[in-house]
């Protein structure tokens, strides 16, 4: 039995961090926050030279072949730096892309997806939180998809989308005049959501359960990033707190907040295993993905949200400023609770498949 | 990252099982001894067929093999879902018997270590006093060397088990002018020596586990001492490594989490099974969260203590008591939820005793009370959250007593 990660991911998660360490530090992140968005195409192109956009296409195809917990280290990295790029559609997409796309599908978007010339995401809300494929709504008929997505991540721009269709169905829909990205505000200015509709346009279908491996891999990402998220902030407020001073001594050296901290570590640390376990359970224990992916899911975003809300209050004054990091993270860990849908429901989709 | 155990390991879990159905239960004359009786020559068999604590040396019991947590955790498993006794009780065999093995003579090994493992003899642990708890160093009750014999006087408290034990492993003063940590000795003391009185007291659920122990002139040989003389703080600190084999245990928190799962099938809310109510749902799924993390939080660890990156894992490792006590109180207080009548009464004698039994209301009622020991024994929560603060975060110690 071994529970750890192997060379190459372990080689593949130290890459990425390194590069976000050097190119995104909290001031980027806030640049993007305040509407300097320049930043956000050259991390962009850095992912891109790190070959991440093709992590899971298939290697004849340009990409490297590699499994959902590979995707998952990534976002873990991104969430804990808080990165502000298109990464979570384009590797949902590509994901679907890898497991179900046809030979023609693949032989078609795969290369420009992994090479980056090609930019993908993913479009399943609906009206009134309606996330899940039993509640998806837009009509596929005759090889055209109509119908409004709702919180689409990074559609500006995307020239593909992976459509979620009534009964359940994946579509591939090419951008185009067919496709209207409409503008909206975005809680996480990092990772801008849109609407978009679809009047009719082109659509190919994508065989097998693809829905199914759409929302257990989203899931787990969301999860991977929430506890990349939650794990800096708790260090991130750890430090501050050693810096600090109030009745002539650090905060840091008052055991009130000592054992506020503690009990953060004691919340989220040990969660790490159930987003490392839904990643492989994904392509190595497939009766049990969609179980582990929920309970990551509900389970990590939700440990998360709370270390996010205890870490402004640990902060004090400056921890509810826009200028102090923690507002940031606190947005990007309520993305990741909130996309997708709320953790009650992954929790009853949980309860579901245990047949409770 | 691979989850199966591979074909070594199968073909020991394999022999385990073997070895269990056909050693248990008993047959015969000897299934009628008593449940005591019955354990020990159990576990006696199993220690010869190189099952159980097979590190320990051949000399002293065991099979002499190399550590290998991967091994455990495969015997283990199959131990438990086998049901068979192989539990003797902790204090002797995960605290004692770890600190003889590092720091005992070859004569107390051969003395004790087999007959522990066997349950055959039975150690309680003497350290907490009255006014030294979490600050376990301020400890009072002394020992001076009459000759060939020290004698111990003063009083322990909440010494689990001390009304059924044998011998008792205890800290006690014997250098009274060295500082704190410096002056304490750890001796092995018989339970029947005279002077030696043990009273014992009611836990709150109406159980009885813990005693006060008063020693009045209490005399032992002088060999009855583990390492040097004022080196028995390190002596007992040698027992920590050891205790991480403990932590592979989330077989309490699973069979409990299975029990409340079968509770919220049996009983109704709203004229359905209670497992239908989306609130109840809800918790349940929560709780399940808690859980399956702590279990692949201990994977994690095993694996990491396997490979030698122990220091990898250590936020797992300090953080797995606080978790456990957590998700062990939030089972037992979804499971009073589910049956509130059952609170108002007092359980039975036999569901106030401490162990996993059948889980009745009154045991239900005992274990929502019980789970919360698990935050003061063994270092409490607050002791715990010290440790993570300083070790995870490396937030400043708390200030320390004066050295005096
Ligand atoms: C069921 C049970 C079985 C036990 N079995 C044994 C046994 O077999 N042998 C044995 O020797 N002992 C045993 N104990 C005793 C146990 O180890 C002690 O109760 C424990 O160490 C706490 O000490 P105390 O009771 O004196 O509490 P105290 O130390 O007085 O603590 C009281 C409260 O103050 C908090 N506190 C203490 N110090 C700090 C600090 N520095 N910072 C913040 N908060 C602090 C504690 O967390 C606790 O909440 C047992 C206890 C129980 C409940």
């Amino acid at each position: 039995m071994d529970f750890s990660l192997s060379e190459e991911q372990e080689l593949l998660q130290s890459t990425v961090r390194s590069f976000v360490e050097r190119e995104c530090d909290p001031r980027t992140a806030h640049a993007v926050f305040d509407g300097e968005r320049t930043a956000v195409a050259s991390l962009w192109a850095g992912l891109v030279d790190m070959g991440l956009p093709g992590l899971s296409l298939p290697e004849a195809h340009g990409g490297s072949g590699r499994e959902l917990l590979d995707l998952a280290l990534v976002a873990e990295e991104l969430g804990r730096g808080a990165v502000p790029v298109p990464f979570l559609g384009h590797a949902l997409a590509a994901l679907v892309l890898a497991r179900h796309g046809s030979e023609a599908q693949q032989a078609t978007w795969s290369p420009g997806l992994a090479s980056g010339g090609v930019r993908a995401t993913v479009a399943l809300a609906e009206n009134g939180g309606c996330w899940l494929p039993g509640e998806w709504g837009a009509e596929l008929e005759d090889g055209r998809v109509t119908g409004r997505k709702t919180f689409v991540p990074e559609a500006d721009g995307a020239d593909l989308f992976v459509v979620g269709c009534r009964g359940g169905g994946l579509a591939l829909v090419e951008g185009g005049s067919s496709v209207r990205v409409e503008e909206g505000s975005t809680l996480d200015r990092g990772r801008p959501l849109y609407s978009v509709v679809f009047e009719a346009a082109p659509a190919e279908v994508v065989e097998g359960a693809a829905a199914v491996t759409l929302i257990d891999a989203a899931s787990t990402l969301l999860a991977a990033d929430a506890f990349g998220a939650a794990h800096r902030l708790i260090r991130a407020t750890a430090a501050y707190l050693q810096t600090r001073e109030q009745f002539g001594r650090p905060l840091a050296t008052f055991q009130g907040l000592k054992h506020q901290l503690a009990n953060m570590v004691a919340e989220l640390d040990p969660s790490r295993g159930l987003w490392w376990y839904a990643g492989h359970a994904f392509d190595h224990a497939p009766a049990e993905a969609s179980r582990a992916a929920a309970l990551a899911k509900a389970h990590i975003t939700e440990r998360a949200q709370q270390v996010a809300r205890d870490c402004v209050e640990a902060h004090g004054g400056i921890g509810f400023t826009w200028e102090c990091d923690v507002q940031i993270w606190f947005k990007r860990v309520m993305f990741d609770r909130l996309w997708l849908g709320a953790p009650d429901a992954h929790r009853e989709r949980y309860a579901a498949l245990e047949g409770w | 990252m691979n989850l199966r155990f591979g074909e070594e390991y199968e073909k020991l879990r394999e022999s385990v099982r073997a070895f269990c159905t056909e050693s248990w239960p008993l047959q015969g004359g000897e299934a009628e001894l008593g449940e005591r009786e019955q354990g020990i020559l159990w576990r006696k068999r199993a220690l010869e067929a190189g099952i159980l604590y097979r590190t320990v040396p051949s000399e002293y019991g065991g099979a002499g093999a190399e550590p290998d947590v991967m091994a455990e955790t495969v015997i283990r498993q199959e131990l438990d879902r086998a049901g068979v006794p192989h539990r003797a009780s902790v204090q002797g065999t995960h605290m004692l018997v770890p600190t003889l093995l590092e720091c005992g003579t070859e004569e107390q090994r051969r003395e004790y270590i087999e007959r522990t493992l066997t349950g055959e003899l039975l150690w309680c642990q003497g350290y907490s006093e009255p006014g030294a708890g979490s600050d376990l160093a301020s400890l009072q009750s002394r020992a001076e060397l009459d000759g060939d014999e020290w004698v111990l006087n003063g009083q322990k408290i909440w010494t689990s088990n001390a009304d059924v034990a044998d011998m008792m492993f205890g800290l006690f003063r014997t250098e009274p002018e060295q500082p704190r940590h410096g002056g304490i000795s750890y001796l092995l003391v018989p339970m029947s020596a005279p002077g030696l009185d043990v009273r014992p007291l009611k836990m709150m659920q109406g159980g009885r586990d813990f005693c006060e122990v008063f020693f009045d002139g209490v005399r032992i040989p002088a060999r009855n001492i583990v390492g040097a003389r004022g080196d028995g703080w390190q002596v007992s600190r040698s027992t920590l490594k050891h205790e991480r084999m403990l932590i592979g245990d989330t077989h309490a928190s699973r069979t409990s989490f299975d029990a409340l799962v079968a509770l919220a099938r049996e009983v109704r809310k709203d004229g359905r099974p209670a497992i239908a109510d989306s609130g109840v749902r809800q918790r349940l799924a929560s709780v399940a969260g808690y859980l399956a993390a702590q279990e692949w939080a201990v994977a994690r660890m095993l694996t990491a203590m396997h490979q030698n990156r122990d220091m990898e894992v250590i936020s797992e490792l300090l953080t797995t008591k606080l978790s456990s006590t957590n998700l062990q109180q939030q089972i037992a207080k979804l499971a009073l939820d589910l049956i509130p009548d059952a609170g108002l009464r007092e359980p039975a004698p036999d569901e106030a005793m401490m162990g996993i039994r059948a889980f009745t209301p009154g045991r239900w009622v005992s274990q929502y009370m019980f789970t919360l020991a698990q935050s003061i024994a063994g270092g409490t929560s607050n002791v715990q959250r010290n440790l993570i603060g300083e070790r995870v975060l490396g937030l400043p110690r708390d200030p320390r007593p004066p050295a005096a």
